[in-house]
């Protein structure tokens, strides 16, 4: 090779070669790699959970745009809508927002947001325009899952509002609802929450929410009882009407007072209370623990109905709860029974007092002390009766009285358990149809067949008597009376007579006329010369004087 | 019998000026911009594939990510190029689905498979139909560009459609990604050298 083929040749290039031997072009990929797969990363990171909701309804709900709120936040969005298998039911898969982990807790709960009217009034409106959202409510559980049953209606109360929850056991819903206000002063301070069956299906078990700082008010004596609708009395002091506000009266709700004396600390989340249907009931003093007691009556208790009343020298202290019948085949009669119940503080501080004087054998067989206390009774003569309450509906009920000196021995039945057997005796209205019962039998003993026998027969007698009479006497009677006739008729002709001899001209009457004129001028000579006589006494000897006459004449 | 090469004749064609240089006296630069002078543009395959392959990695998120946000009347929708596409042509549009699918789909697509057909048979020193191969990469030179249509059709909507309450869109970040990939693909273009196609197996880059 020449020097000038060296020169035409072109020189070595200086070449500079990088590390690696690799173009820096290549990072451009390189990052984009990165990039790439950083925000794949990122995607994964978010992508939270996705869950399946099952709704009665889709509503307005559309896959791939209808969100999932918290707040008004967007946690999360609807992937799909469709039908259940059965076609029972809405299935809605949505996708979770991964920060929203916390909303598949078992007790999250979701619903479908819609225009809604109720007592609180109008919510959802937005969701006209918008269309139809999902609304979520976080829960508490620690347990998660990913299928969760869709509410039909918003929940009252959210979760970490602050208040307690509480259960309230009634024997019917009423006109109560979820939403239901809860009172406390007429102030409302809550509401009904959810409510569901008893697992003995006797209940209502109903979740209220009391929201703070009201919810202090509520102790383990509080009562609750149902406010709804009105309530109207008539007493001596005219109509009463009372309701606790227009919307109870409409939907319902439910008060709750403490009673005065009632414990001061505040109750646990969860405590459960009974529902009681008036505020009277539920301010009235508790019963405390009841007694069953055992009566058997041989007479039939018509009238007596499962309810009524037990008395106790008047005072109400308990009631019947069942009655039954019973054979008897010692006697073969059919006994019967009737179980109630006594609450022995109705009888109030009598109670408590004989709790103190009276020394109770409790006995070996572990009774209770009421048990004990009404065995001593038994003892001492404790009678139960059936009473007439009301004579018209001859509705009964059951009195227990002392008899005096009546005492029976308490024969401890094991087998009766906690139910003590209290003697009866016949009521006062059974003597009075037993009295009734024997005047009628005495009655059907009298021998009226016999008696009208005799009757009979006296009247036969007195027939022929009568008979004889006629045929005898009547006719010298009439002879007499004959004679009378004449008698009267010869006295009539005197008296007629008589009366001819009065007449007023007959000359008998002219004569009897004068006679009487003569007597009367008879009579004035007689006072003249009387007079004459009296001034002057000496005439009888001396003889009327003539010049006297003057002076007699004033 | 090929004609001879500028190679063999000692002629070498600045890529900055584009002054054919006669190595014999200058052999290292350019005589007028003093550029490096290179036979083929240095590491031609090389850098495409490493273009193509970053663009080929965006085109993922560019496509699944979406491009655009329309919200009105308190309905909110985002958009990815495919889905915008489907709601052209439901919506009736047809004709403006298709060029968009022509552009943001179509385009790219073609680029990629094109490059790495160019690029393939560079390597292999593949001597057929070098022609047609040729005019496949001014074809790509020339729909290039077209793509970056998706990029104008955001950018304008994104900026005229503000009504506020009643309506408006924004670009999302998968536009982004998309016009990344544009540029990468037509970068990629531009750093492949055509020439390499016509050389004999023994004279290719690396």
């Amino acid at each position: 090779m020449t020097a000038s083929d060296k020169d035409s040749q072109p020189a070595e290039a200086d070449v500079r070669s990088r590390p690696l031997g690799l173009s820096l072009v290549w990072l451009v990929p390189i990052v984009a790699t990165i990039v790439g797969l950083s925000m794949l990363f990122k995607a994964w990171q978010e992508t939270g959970p996705t869950i399946r909701i099952s709704f009665q309804t889709a509503g307005s709900l559309t896959a791939e745009k209808s969100p999932i709120k918290y707040r008004n936040v967007v946690i999360g969005e609807v992937a799909d809508v469709k039908l259940s298998s059965d076609h029972g039911q809405v299935i809605v898969t949505a996708k979770l927002n991964r920060e929203a982990v916390d909303f598949t807790r078992q007790d999250s709960r979701y619903w479908v947001v819609r225009p809604r009217i109720g007592t609180e009034g109008i919510s959802g409106l937005d969701t006209l325009l918008s269309g139809g959202f999902i609304a979520a409510d976080p829960g508490t559980s620690a347990h998660r899952t990913e299928s969760f049953t869709g509410l039909e209606s918003p929940p009252p109360v959210t979760y970490g509002e602050p208040g307690k929850r509480f259960v309230v056991k009634a024997e019917d819903l009423g006109s109560l609802d979820i939403g239901s206000p809860i009172y406390y002063r007429k102030v409302r301070v809550g509401q009904l929450v959810s409510y569901e069956l008893d697992h003995s299906g006797d209940s209502v078990n109903m979740d209220v929410f009391v929201s703070a700082p009201n919810d202090r008010f509520v102790t383990a004596d509080t009562r609750f009882w149902n406010a709804s609708g009105i309530r109207i009395g008539v007493s001596a002091d005219g109509v009463e009407f009372d309701a606790e506000s227009l919307v109870s009266v409409v939907t319902g709700g439910i008060a709750f007072a403490t009673p005065p004396d009632g414990q001061a600390e505040p109750a646990e989340t969860d405590t459960s209370f009974r529902l009681y249907p008036t505020q009277e009931a539920a301010l009235t003093p508790d019963k405390g623990p009841a007694q069953i007691i055992r009566m058997h009556f041989g007479h039939s208790l018509r009238g007596l109905r499962e309810g009524a009343q037990v008395d106790f020298k008047g005072k109400k202290i308990g009631e019947v709860t069942e009655i039954s019948l019973d054979y008897d085949p010692v006697t073969e009669t059919f006994p019967v029974i009737v179980d109630a119940k006594v609450y022995p503080q109705l009888i109030g501080d009598a109670y408590d007092k004989l709790l103190r004087t009276q020394t109770i054998d409790v006995g070996d067989n572990q009774q209770s002390l009421t048990q004990a206390l009404f065995h001593q009774f038994v003892r001492q003569g404790l009678h139960a009766e059936a009473r007439q309450n009301n004579l018209l509906t001859g509705q009964l009920y059951v009195a227990l009285a002392f008899v005096p000196g009546a005492g029976t021995d308490v024969v401890a039945d094991k087998n009766a358990g906690a139910v003590v057997e209290i003697p009866t005796q016949f009521t006062s209205f059974d003597k009075i149809q037993d009295q009734l019962t024997d005047i009628v039998d005495r009655l059907s003993q009298i021998p009226f067949d016999r008696i009208a026998d005799n009757l009979n027969g006296s009247l036969e007698e007195l027939k022929q008597t009568l008979t004889s009479i006629n045929r005898d006497t009547l006719p010298s009677t009439r002879n007499t009376l004959q004679g009378i006739d004449i008698l009267v008729n010869e006295m009539s002709a005197t008296l007629q007579a008589a009366t001819a001899t009065f007449a007023y001209d007959s000359p008998e009457r002219q004569r009897i006329g004068h006679t009487l004129n003569e007597l009367e001028r008879m009579s004035r000579s007689v006072r003249d010369l009387s007079d004459y006589l009296r001034r002057h006494p000496e005439a009888l000897i001396r003889g009327r004087k003539e010049h006297n006459t003057g002076t007699l004449r004033p | 019998m090929t004609p001879p090469s500028a190679q063999t004749l000692g002629l070498c064609l600045c890529h900055r000026c584009r002054l054919a240089c006669s190595l014999a006296t200058h052999p290292h630069h350019c005589p007028r911009c003093g550029d490096a002078l290179h036979f083929r543009k240095p590491r031609a395959v090389s850098r495409t594939w490493a273009l193509m392959l970053a663009a080929l990695v965006l085109y993922a998120p560019a496509n699944l990510l979406p491009i655009m946000h329309t919200q009105a009347l308190q309905k909110d929708t985002s958009v990815t190029i495919l889905s915008g596409v489907v709601e052209l042509w439901q919506t009736g549009a047809w004709d403006i689905a298709v060029i968009i699918f022509v552009a943001s789909i179509g385009v790219p697509v073609t680029k990629f498979l094109v490059l790495t057909l160019l690029l393939i048979t560079v390597q292999r020193g593949n001597r057929r139909s070098r022609r047609e191969r040729t005019l496949l990469y001014r074809a790509l030179e020339l729909i290039g560009y077209w793509s970056m249509l998706d990029v104008f059709v955001a950018a304008l909507l994104s900026a005229l459609v503000q009504f506020g309450l009643f309506g408006a869109i924004e670009p999302r970040i998968g536009i982004l990604f998309f016009g990344l990939v544009v540029v990468l693909t037509m970068l990629a273009t531009q750093s492949f050298d055509p020439r390499l196609i016509w050389d004999s197996p023994d004279h290719h880059d690396r």
